[in-house]
């Protein structure tokens, strides 16, 4: 017969097996409950290329762990928001992280521009910031958690362009003059400088010194007016839109240096390498990770396939050579180091990463003090027999050519640059 | 240093920029202008122009100039379309000033992100064979990747000047940006006319995409850089005025090429807009324009 006394019963006998479940479990339900790593990514604007790239293989560090049996014996999740290439977005988006999504860890979003104001937010909770590709940011925080995965070396402004200016100053004869050309933002105008400090430090004749703004439709005219000042070397910094325009200019106008490239973004990019195809051939650029031989890191190889079989579709990068290892590379070294102290301390967490050299995908991995790689690795790599119309080329060997470091140089530079 | 050779470079090379400057600005010089629609969303609607003509080229191999002229019925129809929306919402209840900015606003960002979802960020360019190589005529370098999309510029200004004096909806369209009653009370349907004037106007857009992505590699967001140079042609130009917009985007594009070659790439756009405070301070109607 229906009563609400039976009821009533009812309801508080499952509340009170609700109750004493849960004063049982409550070790069991902490354990398990996911460890949150969060950050912000440019999924959206002009550096969301690299960004949705980076988000691949971060993904692909998350399922390999995560298979493994996760971090601390819990499964890893990412809590990201698109930061839309907004320095502005960063610090709400860690603000969020740390004191609503409550993460257990943080790791940075893509890029110089965006890394720099999460440093404050981060800092503040003494947290433990492996970073991507931020060129020279612990110069102005001198945290010391903070880890940056490019492996520009530990003074990363001048070790960035310093292969290049080693490779030109081992020719004969050698380059008296040089000219100097900067993208008005923040990474190239620091790669430029530092370029400058090599040129000044080499007693090299400086003919040519400015930048141009961001996204300038054509760069023409300031490729004849460097042409023009007729230097031995011309070092670029620039981004995307900005290399491809400069490389056409050079092809068009017949650059006479002898010695084209530096620090030009873009030029890494599959896509853009299969467009500019053989007016690429010559050009001394910085990269990362090429098909050579002596970069087949353990790992490299398997990674890139998921990545490559992940990138299918998404309107990103498909080879992945410049960014994704790294991306997986830093996440890889901060699981490394948690599993090594075997909880969140951030603190020991930090000084594990310190002391200790990491086996990645991009090779053996040591952080000097400022948290930057101990040594330089910047490869210079030279284009070489590139055909038109053909983006296959570019993942095998033999069209990048590493020049600089010696410890992974796989050929030996074609000088003078010529088109 | 300046030389003859550089001075004489530096000019052709901003005559070549200025002209893509017009194809670029042509489409806002008619809702801006004469049709007062603030029509923000213009350069998405070139990039749209752009990834037409990129898909085609990719996997057909067709001249991207071809492409954006083949495709300019369909912009149109689009911006015929676009009219209905705008008349419908906003201009019919007289909500166009604030609302309709802001809808132009939307529009730009739905049109953005549906670009990135179906074709992703990163940078995609075309090719041709003109691209890479260069005329030479004597010591002026004219490079194919500039004088084309120059040229085919030029051409589309003409013949939209030309529409615009000499056939009826032309001068129509000039009439409803002048006196929209008046050409009511002679029988012609202004609605009608602003359709058609916006149909035109984003039909533009189909050319000027192709010829921005023979210049350079295109991704979804690059049409806001774009946003306030064109602006500032077509005001310079004089509201309304096709011949001062194309004057304008010259003037700006030889400046720009000159301050590039001689001072520092730096400058080029701050001395741009200069000349525009300059030309509103002594001109305030622009070059073009009527007072």
């Amino acid at each position: 017969m229906f009563s609400f006394r039976k009821i009533r019963y009812g309801l508080w006998a499952i509340a009170g097996l609700i109750v004493i479940s849960l004063a049982f479990t409550p070790v069991t339900s902490a354990q398990s409950k996911n460890l949150k790593i969060g950050f912000s990514m440019a999924l959206t604007g002009p550096l969301a290329g690299a960004g949705k790239a980076a988000l691949i293989a971060m993904q692909i560090w998350k399922d390999d762990i995560n298979k493994k049996g996760g971090l601390l014996g819990r499964q890893v999740e990412f809590k990201f928001y698109d930061d839309a290439t907004s320095p502005s977005k960063v610090p709400g988006i860690y603000s969020k992280l740390l004191n609503v999504d409550k993460v257990d860890l943080v790791v940075s979003s893509y890029g110089t521009n965006e890394i720099s104001p999460a440093m404050p937010i981060v800092m503040r909770k003494g947290l433990v910031f492996m970073s991507l590709f931020g060129l020279a940011v612990n110069d102005k925080f001198n945290y010391d958690r903070y880890f940056q995965i490019m492996p520009a070396g530990p003074i990363p402004k001048d070790d960035w362009s310093r292969g290049f200016f080693k490779l030109a100053m081992a020719q004969n004869p050698k380059p008296k003059s040089v000219a100097l050309l900067a993208e008005d933002a923040d990474f190239a105008l620091s790669a430029v400088a530092g370029a400058r400090r090599h040129a000044k430090r080499l007693g090299m004749k400086i003919v040519y010194d400015k930048t141009f703004p961001f996204g300038s439709p054509d760069v023409t005219s300031v490729m004849r007016a460097i042409k023009a000042a007729n230097a031995d070397l011309v070092y670029v910094g620039s981004y995307p839109g900005g290399s491809v325009g400069l490389v056409k200019a050079a092809a068009e106008l017949g650059l006479k240096a002898k010695m084209f490239g530096g620090g030009m973004v873009g030029l890494q990019f599959a896509g853009i390498q299969k467009n500019l195809g053989p007016m690429l051939n010559g050009i001394v650029n910085y990269d990362f990770w090429v098909p050579e031989p002596t970069l087949n890191f353990p790992g490299v190889k398997d990674f890139l396939k998921k990545y490559q079989a992940g990138a299918k579709g998404k309107g990103v990068d498909p080879f992945g050579h410049y960014l994704p290892p790294y991306a997986y590379a830093y996440l890889q070294i901060l699981g490394d180091a948690v599993t090594a102290v075997g909880n969140l301390d951030q603190g020991k967490i930090a000084a594990y990463i310190h002391k200790t050299t990491f086996t990645t995908v991009v090779g053996k991995v040591k952080f000097a003090k400022n948290g930057e790689w101990a040594n330089t690795r910047t490869l210079q790599v030279q284009f070489r027999d590139v055909a038109a119309n053909n983006m296959g080329q570019f993942n095998k060997p033999g069209k990048r050519i590493v020049l600089y470091p010696n410890s992974v140089k796989s050929g030996s530079i074609k000088y003078p640059y010529k088109q | 240093m300046i030389t003859l050779e550089l001075f004489l470079n530096a000019v052709v090379a901003g005559l070549m920029l200025g002209g893509f400057y017009a194809a670029v600005a042509l489409g806002l010089s008619i809702t801006f202008g004469q049709l007062d629609i603030v029509n923000i969303a213009h350069p998405t609607f070139v990039i749209l122009g752009s990834f037409v003509a990129y898909i085609l080229n990719q996997n057909f191999g067709i001249d991207p100039v071809l492409i954006g002229v083949v495709f300019m019925p369909v912009f149109y129809y689009i911006g015929t379309t676009l009219y209905r929306v705008y008349y419908v919402s906003f201009e019919r209840t007289g909500q166009e000033s604030l609302s309709g900015l802001a809808f132009f606003f939307g529009l730009m960002f739905i049109i953005e992100v549906l670009l990135i979802l179906t074709f992703g960020v990163d940078y995609r360019l075309v090719s041709a064979p003109y691209i890479g190589k260069t005329m030479h005529i004597g010591f002026l370098d004219l490079p194919y990747r500039m004088l084309v999309p120059a040229l085919a510029a030029t051409v589309m200004t003409g013949a939209v000047v030309l529409y615009m004096s000499k056939t009826f909806m032309g001068k129509a369209i000039l009439a409803v940006s002048q006196d929209r009653l008046a050409l009511q009370l002679m029988g012609a349907d202004p609605i009608k006319v602003k359709r058609i004037a916006l149909g035109i106007a984003i039909a533009t857009a189909s050319l000027a995409g192709a010829l921005l992505i023979i210049i350079q590699p295109v991704e979804p967001s690059v049409g806001r850089l774009y946003i306030g140079r064109i602006f500032a042609i077509v005001v310079l130009g004089g509201m309304g005025s096709i011949s001062g917009t194309f004057v304008a985007a010259i003037l700006i594009g030889v400046v720009e090429s000159f301050i590039a070659t001689f001072y520092g790439p730096s400058w080029a756009p701050a001395v741009g807009f200069g000349i525009l405070l300059l030309t509103l301070a002594f001109r305030p109607q622009g070059i073009f324009g009527r007072a």
